[in-house]
Order: C-alpha cells, then sequence, then structure tokens
C-alpha cells in the first residue's frame, strides 16, 4: 500500500483519525486541544467524509459538560461518536465518563494533556488531567509521538469498539499535540482494515430506539448495585488482550508495531525507567545510547495505563532488573506516590517473584509539568539516581528544590543531539511570520527530501509585540527530541532588538551558523553587537550572515512580513537543500499557501524570494571582541526585591533556573509589576501637541494600555518639569489656573494608534494632524521617559473635585490597570482601565478565564496595580466555568464581615463612642465624598479599638475595613457569560445581591482563538462557525432584564463613551446585582485594530449594537427603567459589518448563504431594535395607565 | 417604428443601454432591465487593484495576530475555497448570460499591464458579448506629459484588442488637448466603440470633518451638453460607434443623443434614482415622441443634428460662446 507522508502536528494527527472513524463529534475549545476540534469543524464545513462516505456531524456545546452529556447521548443514540479536550475541561467531563464506562458504551475522548490549575493555571503539559480521570472507568492510552497520535487514536477506536470499554486517548499538550513532525498518514483503505464493521454495526444495534425499547440510567438500591458494578470485570479484564489484538493488526495492516508496554534497552539491564506520553521518546534515544556506551540500562513505554496490565508489564522487564526507576509527569499532594509509581510497586509486590528472583528496588519521581523541559540530561541523572547505594526515592527531576530537596542534580552538558541532522533555533516576533515560514519549511524538507523533520515553537506570555522562539529538526533517522533544541548549526534572530536582552546564540554549536535580521550592513553590524554576542562569535567560530530583511520587506510589499525573505536566507546559507531547489520549493509552498488568496499576494511574496539573495551577506568577523555593552537589564532600577530577584528572571527567560524557595507557597503575587518591564516595543508613539488639544479626555479613555494619561495639577510643579515636559492652562473652568499635561509612557506603549485615531481636535492648519500625533519612538525614548517620571510624581486630583460621570473628568482618574500583555489596540482593555479608575481603589475582581484573565494575571507581571495610598483592586480567577458564583462568594464574605463588624461595632459602643458608632453605621457611602469619609471613620475607631482589650474588639480590628464600602465586579468574556458560565451568571443575577458583572463581549472565545459563541452574531465566520454563524446572537441583556431586578447596560465606548461612563457609574451605584455587556472588537474579528473604537462606532448606528441603560431604581421613581442611549439604525448592517473579516470570509467562501444570513441578520436588527423601542415606550404607558386607573 | 441600432457590432433593439452601475451587481436587476426594455447591459467595472487590496487584506485580516500566542495561534478557520477578486465577477456574467436573451458587456477598471490581458480574456470566457474599457486615469504627477497619457489608453487598447475576439469599446474622458485626435487615434486602433463620457467622481469637502469627502452626487440632464457636443463633432470623423452617456434621464437627452450622432444612450444615475422600471417609460416615450415627430427609426434620426448635418456647424465650436455669452442678459438688465 501507498505509504503517503505528512507533515501535521499531533492535534490534527488525532482529529484525522478521529474524524475518520466518528459520525459525531461534540466540541469545545480548551487549550491545547482546541484544533481537534478546529480541524473537525472546517473539514465537516468543506464536506470531507468518513470511511463509510458521509460527512460527520460537528457541533459546538456550551461547555466541556455539555460535549460530555452530548457525546454521552449520541452514543446511546447509536452512533459513532468523539471529542476532544483536556485539563479543567477533561474534570468537567468526568460525571459523564462514569456513566459512559458504567454502560460500557463504546467511544474515545482524544485529550492533549494539560496541567491543571492549582496554584495557578497553566495551559501547557502534564498527565494531572487525565490522572484525574483514572478512576472513572475510561481505558486510558498514551501516545508519545505525533505518529502514535494518529495510529493510537484508530487503535483506541477499534479496541473500544470491541472492549465496550470507553477509551481515554491521551498525548502530552504542547509538546505532542503542537509538535509539528512528519508521520505516515493512514490511509482510508488501512483504516477500514482496522474497524470492523460488525462491530460497528453491534455499537449501533446497542442504541435506545423505541422500535426496541429498553432503558438505562436506573436508580439502583444497597441491594444490587454493588452487583451491579461488579458487572463490567470482564470486559476490563479481557480489554488489555483486545488492544494487544489490535496492535498486532495494526502492525500487520501499517508496518508499525506497538505492545502494551514497550522495552527498549539493554537485555540484561539492570536499571529500567518507566515512563509514558513524549517524555518516553526523550527517554529511549536517551537509553539507547547509553548501552551503546556500555550501561545497562532500560526503558519501558507504557502505551495501556487503563486497565493496566501486570503481567504485560513484567513480561516487558528483563529478568535482569535490580532497580525500577517509575516517573509521573503529575503530582498528587499527600499520596504515597504519584499514579504509575504504585501501579509499579504494587505490580512488582503482588506479581514480581514471577518475573525476578527477588523484589526490585521502586522508585517514583515527578518530571515535566507544566511542559518543563525534559532533556537526556534529566534522563541520565535519573538514571544515575537509580544505581546509587542510597538513591532518592519520590524524587523531583528538571527543577531545583532548595526547600524539601526532591531534586536531582543534572549534568546539563550532556547531550545526545543526532550528529547527522540539523538543529536550529529561529527567535521572531509574533507579528513577524517567523513561526509560519518555519512551519513552511519543515513542510518543504519534511514532503520533498527523505528526511525526518520536526518543529516545535514556543510563545510569549504577550499577546502584543511577543517573542517566539522555533527549535527545528531535520536529519536522516526518526527525531525522538521532545525537547528544546540544545545544540543549534544554525541560530536565526529575526529582530535585532533580542540582541539588547538575551543570549541568542546560547544555544549555537561551533562553527554554526548566525543569521541577522538589522539595519546595519555587514561592515556595520559588529559595533553594534553586546559583549556577549561578540565573544560567542569569535569563540565559536560562528558563521555570520545579516540581510535588511524589513527594508527588503517594505521594498517589495511585504509590509512588516519578513517571513519569506528569512526563510530563504535559511534555505540559502544553512545547506539544508541545494539553494536553487530549495527557492523553488518555497515558491511551490508560496503557491500553495497564498493561491486562494490571489494573484498578487504571491507576486508580491515570489518578488520577496528573488530579492532576498542580493541583500544578503556574510560578516567578516574581526578577530576581537570590541563590545563593551551588556545586556539590558529586565527591570527597571527602583523595582522591589521580589520583582528583581523572581520576576526579573522570568521576564529574562531564566525561570527554569528558578528555585522552589523562590515562589510563593500558595500563589499570592504582588500587584503592580508591569510597570517594571519596560517593553519598548512600540516603533512609533503619540506625541501631544498642546496647541491643538481640547484636553476632552478621550484619548485617556480608550488607550488599551495606560500609556497614555493626562493630570491637573498646581502650576508651580511646572517650574520643575525637564525641559521637554509640556504643559498648558487647564480649559476646565473649575481649575483655572492650574496647568494640564498629557504625557505618554515611550516604553510601555505598544504603538497601536487607537489615541491618535480616536482624538477628536484637528491642526486647523494642517488637518492631517491632530492634537497626538504618531512619531518615531526611539529617538525620543529618553527624553520621554524623563518626562513620564516626572508625571508619575505630579499627585493626582483630589478624587472628589473629579466630576467622575464624564469622559473629561475621568482622565484625572488614577488607572489601576495598566501596560497589560493584551493586543495592540485591544478593545477590552479601555472598559477595564476604566473599571480601575473609578472603583479599583475598593474593588475585588473575579475574574473568569480567558483573555482577561492572561493579560490580567499571567506571569511574568501583573497590570493590576495600586495607588499611592496602596490601594487597588485585589484580584483572583477561579475557573472559566463558575466565576459569577466566585464573584458572589466575594460579596457574601464582604457582606457578612461587613454586617458582623456592624454587629461588633454596636458591641464595643461603650468603648468606641456613640458618635463614632452612629457616624459609621449611617454613613452614606453613594459617592466617592462619603466612602473618603468613612475611611477616615474607620480609621478613628481602629486606632481606639487598638486599646480595647477584648476579643470583640480584635475581631472588629480585622474586619473594620469592610465597614467602608467595596466593589465587587464580576469579569470574563462572551464565552463565559453566555456559555459556559451562563447557568452561573443567570444565578448570580437572581440573587439580588450587590454584584457588578462586566461582559467583555468580542462575540468570539478570543482567547482560545475566536471559536464562536453564543454571541457571534448570524453570517460571522468563527472557528467551530466555519460556514458562518447560523443563528442570531443571544440577546443576553434582555434575558436580564426580565428579572426586573437587575441593572443591565449595553455599551459601546466607541459608540458614545459618556454612556459607558455614566453606565458603569450606576451599574456600581445600583445596590443589587448589575450587569454590563460591553463591545469589545477584536482581533479575531479581522480588523484594522487601530480602528476599532470606528467598527464600535458603526455597530451602533447600524443599530446592530444598540446602547441603553435599564435601571430598576427608575421604577422606584415611577419612571421607565428603559432608556434608549442610541437611535434607530441610521445605516445598513452591511456597512458595519462588511469591513470586518469575519463576515467578508463568508461573503468570500459561500457567497449566497452569505447573503442569505445578511439578509437575516439585518432583520435581528430592525427586530431587536423595534422590541427596545417598544419596551422603552410600553413600560412607561402602562405606568401611566396605572396612574389612570 | 423601428427602434433597432447597431453599437460596437452588436445589433440592438433600442438605443438604451444601461451603463456600469451597482445595479447590475445583482442578477435581479440585470433580469429587470431587460424587462423594461433595456437593449444592453455594461456590467459593473471589475477593478484591478481592489482585487489586489483584497487579496492583500483578506491574507492581512487572516493572519494578524496569529502565530503569537500559545492559546491562539490563529484566529480563523482555514477556508480553503476561497472566492476571490474577479472569480465572482465572472460569475455573475456568466449567470446574467444565462438569465438574459440581451447583450452583456463587461467592464475592466484595470491598472497593471498584466491584468488588462488577463481580465479582458477572463470577461471574454466568462461569456461577455462585448468589453468596455473603463480607462480611469486621472494624471496628478505634473512630469507626466500630455502624450504619455494617450500612450497609456493606446496601449491598453492595443494589448487587449490583440488578446480578445469581443468587440472593445473605451470610455474616455473629455480631457484630452485635441479630443478628436484622441479619439480618431483609438478608432484607428481597433477601438469598436467610443463611449462618452467617464464621470470621475469629483471629490469634496466635509467643512464639519475637516475631511475629503467621496459621496456620489448622481448627474442631471444638465451634465450632458459636455457629451452632447463632442458625440455631435465626432460623428463624422471616427468609424467607432458611439454611446452617449451622462445626464440621459429622460426621452429628450436620448433624442438629443441620437441626433447628435450617438449609436446608444447609457443610462445611470436616472435608473439609480428612479428605478430600472424608469427604462420603460423613457422607451415608451421614445415611441411616441418619433411618433409624433413622424421619425420612422432610430436610423433616420441618428446624426442629423450632428456638426457635420446641422444648419449651424459653428454653433459646436468658439461661436457658440461667443453667441451665448451675447445673449446673456443679467436679470433686471
Amino acid at each position: 500500500m501507498k505509504r503517503v507522508q505528512v507533515t501535521i502536528d499531533g492535534n490534527e494527527a488525532a482529529a484525522y483519525s478521529a474524524f475518520k472513524v466518528s459520525e459525531v463529534i461534540a466540541i469545545y475549545p480548551i487549550t491545547p486541544s482546541s484544533s481537534m476540534g478546529e480541524s473537525s469543524d472546517e473539514w465537516a464545513a468543506a464536506g470531507k467524509k468518513n470511511i463509510w462516505g458521509t460527512t460527520p456531524l460537528v457541533q459546538e456545546m456550551q461547555s466541556e459538560g455539555g460535549a460530555a452529556g452530548a457525546v454521552h447521548g449520541a452514543l446511546q443514540a447509536g452512533s459513532l461518536t468523539t471529542t476532544f479536550t483536556a485539563s479543567q475541561g477533561l474534570l468537567l467531563m468526568i460525571p459523564n465518563m462514569y456513566k459512559i464506562a458504567g454502560e460500557l458504551t463504546s467511544t474515545v475522548f482524544h485529550v492533549a494533556a494539560r496541567s491543571l490549575a492549582c496554584q495557578g493555571l497553566s495551559i501547557f503539559g502534564d498527565h494531572s488531567d487525565v490522572m484525574a480521570a483514572r478512576a472513572t472507568g475510561f481505558a486510558m492510552l498514551a501516545s508519545g509521538s505525533v505518529q502514535e497520535v494518529m495510529d493510537f487514536a484508530l487503535m483506541a477506536q477499534a479496541a473500544t469498539l470491541e472492549a465496550r470499554v470507553p477509551f481515554l486517548h491521551f498525548f502530552d499538550g504542547f509538546r505532542t499535540s503542537h509538535e509539528v513532525a512528519k508521520i505516515d498518514r493512514l490511509t482510508d483503505e488501512e483504516i477500514m482494515e482496522i474497524i470492523k464493521d460488525d462491530l460497528v454495526l453491534a455499537h449501533r444495534q446497542r442504541a435506545l430506539s423505541p422500535d426496541r425499547p429498553c432503558m438505562r440510567g436506573t436508580a439502583q438500591n444497597p441491594d444490587v448495585y454493588f452487583q451491579g458494578r461488579e458487572t463490567v470485570n470482564p470486559f476490563y479484564d479481557k480489554c488489555p488482550g483486545i488492544v494487544e489484538k489490535v496492535m498486532k493488526h495494526f502492525a500487520k495492516t501499517t508496518g508499525r508495531a506497538y505492545n502494551l508496554f514497550d522495552y527498549y534497552g539493554a537485555p540484561d539491564a539492570e536499571h529500567v525507567i518507566i515512563l509514558m506520553g513524549s517524555g518516553a521518546e526523550a527517554g529511549q534515544a536517551t537509553v539507547e545510547k547509553l548501552v551503546q556506551k556500555g550501561q545497562k540500562v532500560g526503558l519501558v513505554k507504557v502505551r495501556l495505563y487503563r486497565p493496566f496490565s501486570m503481567d504485560h508489564l513484567l513480561a516487558a522487564l528483563p529478568k535482569s532488573v535490580k532497580v525500577i526507576t517509575t516517573l509521573d509527569r503529575t503530582k498528587e499532594p499527600g499520596a504515597i506516590g504519584e499514579p504509575l509509581y504504585q501501579d509499579v510497586v504494587n505490580t512488582v509486590f503482588e506479581r514480581g517473584l514471577t518475573r525476578f528472583a527477588s523484589y526490585p528496588k521502586v522508585l517514583g519521581g515527578r518530571y515535566g509539568l507544566s511542559s518543563k523541559e525534559f532533556t537526556p540530561a534529566m534522563i541520565k541523572a535519573v538514571l544515575d539516581n537509580g544505581l546509587k547505594k542510597e538513591p532518592k526515592n519520590h524524587f523531583t527531576v528538571g527543577i531545583t528544590d532548595d526547600v524539601t530537596h526532591t531534586s536531582l542534580e543534572c549534568d546539563e552538558s550532556f547531550t545526545i543531539e543526532d550528529e547527522a541532522g540539523v538543529c536550529a533555533i529561529f527567535y521572531g516576533l509574533g507579528a513577524d511570520g517567523t513561526v509560519g515560514a518555519n512551519k513552511s519549511t519543515i513542510k518543504i524538507i519534511g514532503e520533498n527530501t527523505p528526511n525526518y523533520a520536526q518543529g516545535y515553537f514556543v510563545y510569549d506570555s504577550k499577546k502584543s509585540g511577543s517573542m517566539t522562539v522555533s527549535h527545528l529538526r531535520f536529519g536522516p533517522n526518526p527525531i525522538r527530541s521532545t525537547y528544546l533544541v540544545s545544540q543549534a548549526k544554525f541560530v536565526g534572530c529575526h529582530q535585532s532588538v533580542f540582541l539588547e536582552k538575551y543570549n541568542v546564540l546560547e544555544k549555537i554549536a561551533p562553527q554554526g551558523v548566525f543569521l541577522l535580521n538589522s539595519t546595519f550592513g555587514p561592515d556595520e553590524i559588529w559595533e553594534h553587537l553586546p559583549k556577549v554576542i561578540q565573544e560567542q562569535i569569535i569563540a565559536k567560530n560562528i558563521q555570520f550572515y545579516v540581510i535588511d530583511g524589513y527594508q527588503v520587506a517594505k521594498d517589495t510589499g511585504m509590509g512588516l512580513r519578513i517571513n519569506t525573505i528569512m526563510q530563504t536566507c535559511f534555505f540559502a546559507i544553512s545547506g539544508v537543500l541545494p539553494k536553487d531547489e530549495a527557492i523553488e520549493k518555497i515558491k511551490g509552498s508560496i503557491k500553495k499557501a497564498y493561491g486562494s488568496k490571489g494573484e498578487e499576494v504571491v507576486r508580491m511574496n515570489f518578488n520577496a524570494v528573488d530579492q532576498t539573495l542580493a541583500h544578503l551577506h556574510r560578516v567578516n568577523v574581526p578577530a576581537r571582541v570590541t563590545s563593551t555593552v551588556d545586556f539590558l537589564s529586565p527591570v527597571s532600577g527602583g523595582a522591589p526585591a521580589f520583582v528583581k530577584k523572581v520576576t526579573a528572571e522570568i521576564i529574562a527567560g531564566r525561570g527554569d533556573q528558578l528555585p522552589v524557595s523562590a515562589m510563593p507557597v500558595d500563589g499570592t503575587f504582588p500587584t503592580g509589576t508591569t510597570q517594571w518591564e519596560k517593553r519598548n516595543i512600540a516603533l512609533e508613539i503619540p506625541v501631544w501637541d498642546p496647541s491643538v488639544c481640547i484636553q476632552c479626555g478621550k484619548c485617556v479613555l480608550v488607550c488599551p494600555h495606560a500609556v497614555i494619561r493626562s493630570k491637573i495639577y498646581d502650576a508651580a510643579l511646572a517650574e520643575k518639569a525637564p525641559a521637554t515636559f509640556k504643559s498648558v492652562d487647564a480649559k476646565d473652568k473649575d481649575f483655572a489656573g492650574m496647568k494640564f499635561s498629557i504625557q505618554v509612557s515611550p516604553e510601555d506603549c505598544t504603538g497601536c494608534g487607537v489615541c491618535v485615531e480616536t482624538c477628536p481636535a484637528k491642526n486647523k492648519k494642517d488637518v492631517k494632524l491632530k492634537a497626538i500625533n504618531m512619531q518615531a519612538q526611539p529617538p525620543l525614548r529618553d527624553e520621554e521617559r524623563k518626562n513620564w517620571e516626572f508625571f508619575l510624581d505630579i499627585p493626582y486630583l483630589d478624587r472628589t473635585r473629579v466630576k467622575q460621570n464624564s469622559v473629561r473628568g475621568v482622565q484625572s482618574l488614577n488607572p489601576l490597570f495598566e501596560f497589560s500583555g493584551a493586543c495592540g489596540g485591544c478593545g477590552e482593555t479601555p472598559y477595564v482601565k476604566l473599571l480601575s479608575q473609578l472603583f479599583g481603589d475598593r474593588a475585588l475582581i473575579a475574574n473568569a478565564t480567558g483573555c482577561s484573565s492572561i493579560y490580567g494575571g499571567n506571569l511574568p507581571t501583573t497590570p493590576w496595580t495600586f495607588n499611592k495610598e496602596g490601594r487597588g483592586p485585589a484580584w483572583s480567577n477561579s475557573l472559566f466555568e463558575d466565576n459569577a458564583e466566585f464573584g458572589l462568594g466575594f460579596r457574601l464574605s464582604i457582606d457578612k464581615h461587613s454586617a458582623f463588624a456592624g454587629e461588633l461595632l454596636k458591641r464595643l459602643e461603650p468603648q468606641v463612642g456613640t458618635e463614632l458608632v452612629k457616624g459609621i453605621l449611617e454613613a452614606d457611602q453613594s459617592e466617592e465624598s462619603g466612602i473618603i469619609a468613612q475611611r477616615e471613620r474607620v480609621e478613628a475607631l481602629k486606632k481606639k479599638l487598638v486599646s480595647v482589650r477584648s476579643n470583640d474588639a480584635k475581631h472588629l480590628l480585622s474586619l473594620a475595613d469592610y465597614l467602608v464600602k467595596k466593589s465587587v465586579w464580576i469579569l470574563g468574556g462572551d464565552g463565559w457569560a453566555y456559555d459556559i458560565g451562563f447557568g452561573g451568571l443567570d444565578h448570580v443575577l437572581a440573587s439580588g445581591r450587590n454584584v457588578n458583572v462586566l461582559v467583555l463581549d468580542t462575540e468570539v472565545y478570543s482567547n482560545t482563538g475566536g471559536q464562536a459563541s453564543k454571541a457571534t452574531p448570524r453570517g460571522a465566520v468563527a472557528k467551530f462557525a466555519a460556514a458562518g454563524k447560523p443563528v442570531a446572537k443571544k440577546d443576553l441583556a434582555r434575558i436580564a432584564m426580565t428579572y426586573g431586578s437587575v441593572y443591565v447596560a449595553n455599551v459601546a465606548m466607541g459608540g458614545r463613551d459618556e454612556q459607558t461612563v455614566k453606565s458603569f457609574i450606576e451599574a456600581e451605584k445600583y445596590n443589587g446585582p448589575s450587569l454590563i455587556i460591553a463591545y469589545c472588537h477584536c482581533i479575531a474579528h479581522g480588523i484594522n485594530m487601530r480602528t476599532g473604537f470606528e467598527n464600535q462606532r458603526l455597530a451602533v448606528q447600524s443599530g446592530y449594537w444598540p446602547l441603553f441603560r435599564f435601571n430598576p431604581d427608575l421604577l422606584k421613581e415611577g419612571k421607565n427603567p428603559l432608556t434608549l442611549d442610541s437611535s434607530a439604525p441610521k445605516i445598513p448592517l452591511k456597512d458595519y459589518a462588511y469591513r470586518e473579516n469575519r463576515f467578508v470570509m463568508l461573503s468570500k467562501s459561500m457567497p449566497d448563504r452569505a447573503q442569505m444570513l445578511l439578509e437575516q441578520a439585518q432583520q435581528d436588527v430592525y427586530r431587536r431594535w423595534a422590541v427596545y423601542e417598544y419596551l422603552a415606550a410600553q413600560a412607561l404607558e402602562s405606568k401611566q395607565g396605572e396612574d389612570r386607573s | 417604428m423601428d427602434l433597432t441600432t447597431q453599437y460596437m457590432g452588436l445589433k440592438l433593439k433600442n438605443p438604451l443601454v444601461a451603463a456600469a452601475s451597482p445595479l447590475s451587481e445583482k442578477l435581479d436587476n440585470i433580469k429587470k432591465m431587460e424587462d423594461s426594455g433595456i437593449a444592453a447591459v455594461v456590467f459593473h467595472s471589475l477593478f484591478e487593484e481592489q482585487f489586489s487590496l483584497e487579496a492583500k487584506a483578506s491574507q492581512y485580516f487572516s493572519e494578524q495576530g496569529t502565530e503569537s500566542f500559545a492559546e491562539a495561534v490563529s484566529y480563523f478557520p482555514k477556508v480553503t475555497d476561497y472566492l476571490l477578486g474577479p472569480d465572482e465577477y465572472l460569475n455573475m456574467i456568466a449567470k446574467a448570460k444565462e438569465a438574459v436573451g440581451i447583450p452583456v458587456i463587461g467592464s475592466l477598471n484595470g491598472y497593471s499591464t498584466g491584468g488588462w490581458m488577463k481580465y479582458a480574456k477572463d470577461i471574454q470566457s466568462a461569456g461577455a458579448d462585448g468589453l468596455e474599457l473603463n480607462v480611469y486615469f486621472v494624471p496628478t504627477n505634473p512630469a507626466l506629459k500630455g502624450s504619455e497619457v494617450e500612450d497609456v489608453y493606446l496601449s491598453v487598447l492595443k494589448q487587449v484588442k490583440k488578446n480578445v475576439r469581443i468587440p472593445v469599446a473605451v470610455k474616455l474622458s473629455p480631457y484630452f488637448s485635441s479630443f478628436p485626435n484622441m479619439a480618431r487615434t483609438l478608432d484607428e486602433n481597433g477601438a469598436d466603440a467610443l463611449v462618452l463620457f467617464n464621470r470621475f467622481y469629483q471629490p469634496d469637502i466635509d467643512l464639519e470633518n475637516l475631511e475629503i469627502a467621496s459621496n456620489l452626487v448622481l448627474s442631471s440632464s444638465l451634465e450632458n451638453r459636455l457629451t452632447l457636443r463632442w458625440i455631435a463633432i465626432l460623428y463624422s470623423h471616427v468609424g467607432a460607434s458611439l454611446a452617449a452617456m451622462t445626464g440621459i434621464h429622460n426621452v429628450w437627452d436620448v433624442v438629443k443623443m441620437l441626433m447628435a450622432g450617438a449609436d446608444v444612450t447609457m443610462m445611470c444615475s436616472a435608473l439609480l434614482l428612479n428605478g430600472i422600471n424608469h427604462a420603460k417609460i423613457v422607451l415608451d416615450d421614445l415611441v411616441q415622441w418619433m411618433d409624433k415627430h413622424d421619425y420612422a427609426s432610430v436610423k433616420e434620426m441618428k446624426g442629423s443634428l450632428s456638426q457635420k448635418s446641422c444648419a449651424q456647424p459653428e454653433a459646436f465650436e468658439r461661436a457658440n460662446y461667443m453667441k451665448v455669452l451675447q445673449s446673456y442678459k443679467p436679470l433686471g438688465g
């Protein structure tokens, strides 16, 4: 049979097999498994077929719990059904998994195994999630490589059909799910050979059907439940044998052989390690290397982990074994050992003497949590440990544990890179296309040469200006290196700015090739390199090349995309392929990638390829180091000790070296740390022209990163300003005689330009200029840094003097959310910042998992910060699905604390004094001035309490601050509010408690890459809605309004900013639940992020996003609670929608469907507006009616 | 009554043609045009740079933010079957040809040499009966000579004529030093028809927002004098068909143009303003007018008041200017 070789990642491999053997696929996005669902949806939309010639039905659900329920139902109704998930998603599936297994239902769940959220969330890979599902009764099959993923996904399906035990097929998140590798693709013939149709028919025959009625899911009592539970035993007993049979059949069909436990190493090994997943690949390669050197070591790869076959494991182990070390990629605090360790100990204890003359020693250790590197050096350390006289048990490897001293020492110089292959590392920016180019390179080499190829990509924790590091390997031998490249024969640095901060040559091999993208030519570059870089170039005898990639990109119309150019350079100088052949292949790949985007794009890329070689130069490396420049410090000098000791190391890329003692024990981190990380990612920054400025505050309001700020201050302060610091007289009459300044933080700005687009003031002499204009950052950096520092020291206005309900006023409030890692031009963060300005000094924030929890809480630095008095938002993220409940919990605690404090206060009235007690308990805290006065009273109270000797006083002292009004905010995106968290949100809104919910509605799951939610508009293309969303967006506001007791506002800052500010203030003031639904433009809309607020304006004008407020307090005044703040639709929906790629895409891919959905969506707009107009009028009329009666 | 006419080698049932406009973007409208009696339809223009921009935008917005962040390595589903640029346009021509019996004329607005040839051939392959070249060229570079501007037109025409069999019309602006010479040169180089005139969208200024406004102002009958003059002058000087457009709103506009020498009149603003059915009213009016004025055929009218045939040929020249000025009497004067 003809072999088809493809270069794909693990997720695509799993989805490929799953799609081929499924009829129903229920999906829900969660990193790192999302792309399995995305591929399935795309293939279904394109009409691709399974092996029976029909297209599987792909259904997105509202949560993983929902997906599992849908899977369970589809299985019960007889379909071959699958799903994909990871981490918390798998946890949500567990209840159904027990049911599915208890009912002996054939299915396979494919899991990109990922860490669980404990002291912190991590999207990266380990086995914590799958280990939490051990007790469900699912069989568990572990893949360790992309090829295995495709193969095991199929074998799991074959086995489950025969065994009737459901299967959890898992592989390591990111390391395998995202590794791109060249593999053999299963053909339809092979798949048909492996999957037995009679078993499929039997599965279907077991379905619930009214034509042969039966029932499942009965409630059972103590008399029979136990016995019923034991009925499944024979199925589990037979399962390993069935899997073994399937594996043999598979080997015969495809030539790829697997066993339940595969042994590699010396036949007379004395020390064997046992593990599963991708780490076993690196383990195999390391063991084989050591065996070549004569060591008696071996390794067992666990394939079928559940049901655990002790006999098969023992049979795989050489009889000579004296020490067994098990390696678990998970942690069970409090257990006597991790799961695999316990299984192996039990195996040895129960049956060991059937295989060995005496009991071998069994050791256990943990490795690789959250995709922590697992290298040959670590594996060797594990092997060395086992042979020591007093080896460490329950050890860790890969970290430095200086607290409980579990960690093993590693000799990092031990590497086993294949000399016959080529390893390469590329440093790029997210925006420059480096990763895309490398994926293309892997495909070119993988699909056009006999070489094996592997690519793995490391991304930044920021969404703007983020660095990517690509690790590529090519070579004639199979690649089992499931760890980052350690010795690179080629290093490409696609951004010269990285040289200022990172040692990009740390891993270059002697005589390696170094390619640098720089504006400096071959004769100038040397003088611009830091000392460490020069030293390494000379010491390692590096071949050094430069190209001005951005100039070539500019000349060839490629803009900032240097991907094609740098890829051409790589092929030209790496020698991986003959140059001409490589260029031909690059062009072929361009044609393939961009052919559908039109000839112009292809032509442009071809031109870039052709122009590149003329601009690529080898640098004559001098014999001596001339530079005295060191790397820039990762944080600025004034940073606090923790930031310098811990945060700075993480920023510098040295987080792996931080010991356990450096980490907080309970996941508690300081806030306000983004200010120390000066990223300098903006090419241009806004520059203020005071002569044109009208001091409206709009630029300050819309800035997504809080880098443009204004202050009104005492004129005397301006006299001490640096020379280039600008100020003018404040225009606001309330502040006559004072000065006004707008200042930009040059090193924190992302250069998005949103402020300039929003500025309404035009220079009358030259109308292309405004009151703020973008200018190149580098020449301004130093002086503006000084100006910024001066500006920070200027005190903010007294908050009670600021008109907080106006945009002009808000600009004078201190933002307590700054310099986040959100996308440049982000549509969410301006709302978040506004919240922080208005209520930050007394806010507790519950943040649903998603974009806002990532830019808000992803290490290394935190944008939530505090004011001069040390007050600021306290923030936490619980989960995705429970955020409303989590926030309600805050409120309940605060209310209880506050009430108890009140009770204690009354009890202590004799000691505290009646006047103060009365003042505190009767305080009006509805306005800022009232809150400030209350704080003063509470301070006075605390002073008094210090001298009162009683338990009540002690308690009151600890609770007194709760007597000052606290503001609870529940933040999250539409995926949370409309889908996974809707049930909880609904309940919290119905609770009547004083919580404020801010829904940052981007109309897709932005953080996981733009999957459709119930907020996605009809006709928009999104992942999981590749054929355009067929139904209208859920009207969450109207649902909330039906309670009559919930404050609801629909806002769009770009539509009417004053309405947004007013809504926030009213919502917070309302003593009950409030819901603000904020339109957030998003990169996932396919828009120009610089003009995102214009999209918002058009959304409002078209009536797609009406602005309104529903304030139950107005009912008390006999007024209509609903106020419409925008007018009836003024422009056709099309004029708004077709500015966005999410809508345009469908008009290009399915024009007729796009037209139909657009027309329906237009009707949605008219209908929705009519309803709101009616409600706004009707409520008033009914009130009038009551008055008349 | 014989309303037939010949235009760029096509026999048309009457002299009323729907000019290139957004109306032709919908198949229903094209059917309505035929139903209301329109003799041929010129498709809206296929703008080469629009496709190029569209392609670049599609690539940019599909790739923006990708491969930057581990959780979101992309933001859109991969769509392989993507209709871009001319595909939709060509599909529409093919659909229109299937749906109506009247001739369908493609319109091409290109800017690169390769684009003109490729798309002209594509339009022909899609089944168009003719092709109108809309050389929308506003020379803003002071270094560019008039002759170079003329060369742009000629070179486009020559290339297209070399590559297609269907008749080719050239839509012109009046801004040439010697318009008749330009017209004749195009005629000599194979233009099957000349369309007078391209109505450049003129920019406006939005005083409130201090911006250049690009709102479209529809034509009125008052604007057709320029066309009328040049049709009348060219009538006897070129062999190519002449199409009169800009300001064709009613039967009098049609009759005047025919009498000046036009083979067809092209209507755009009037249809946008009044609806497609307006054509039927104009055609009915035409029959009535001809009946009332005793004309048996369009052919009889054609060119009857051209510069060559009219009693005062100087009226189309400088003398007319003098006459108009002399006849002007200020109000109350």
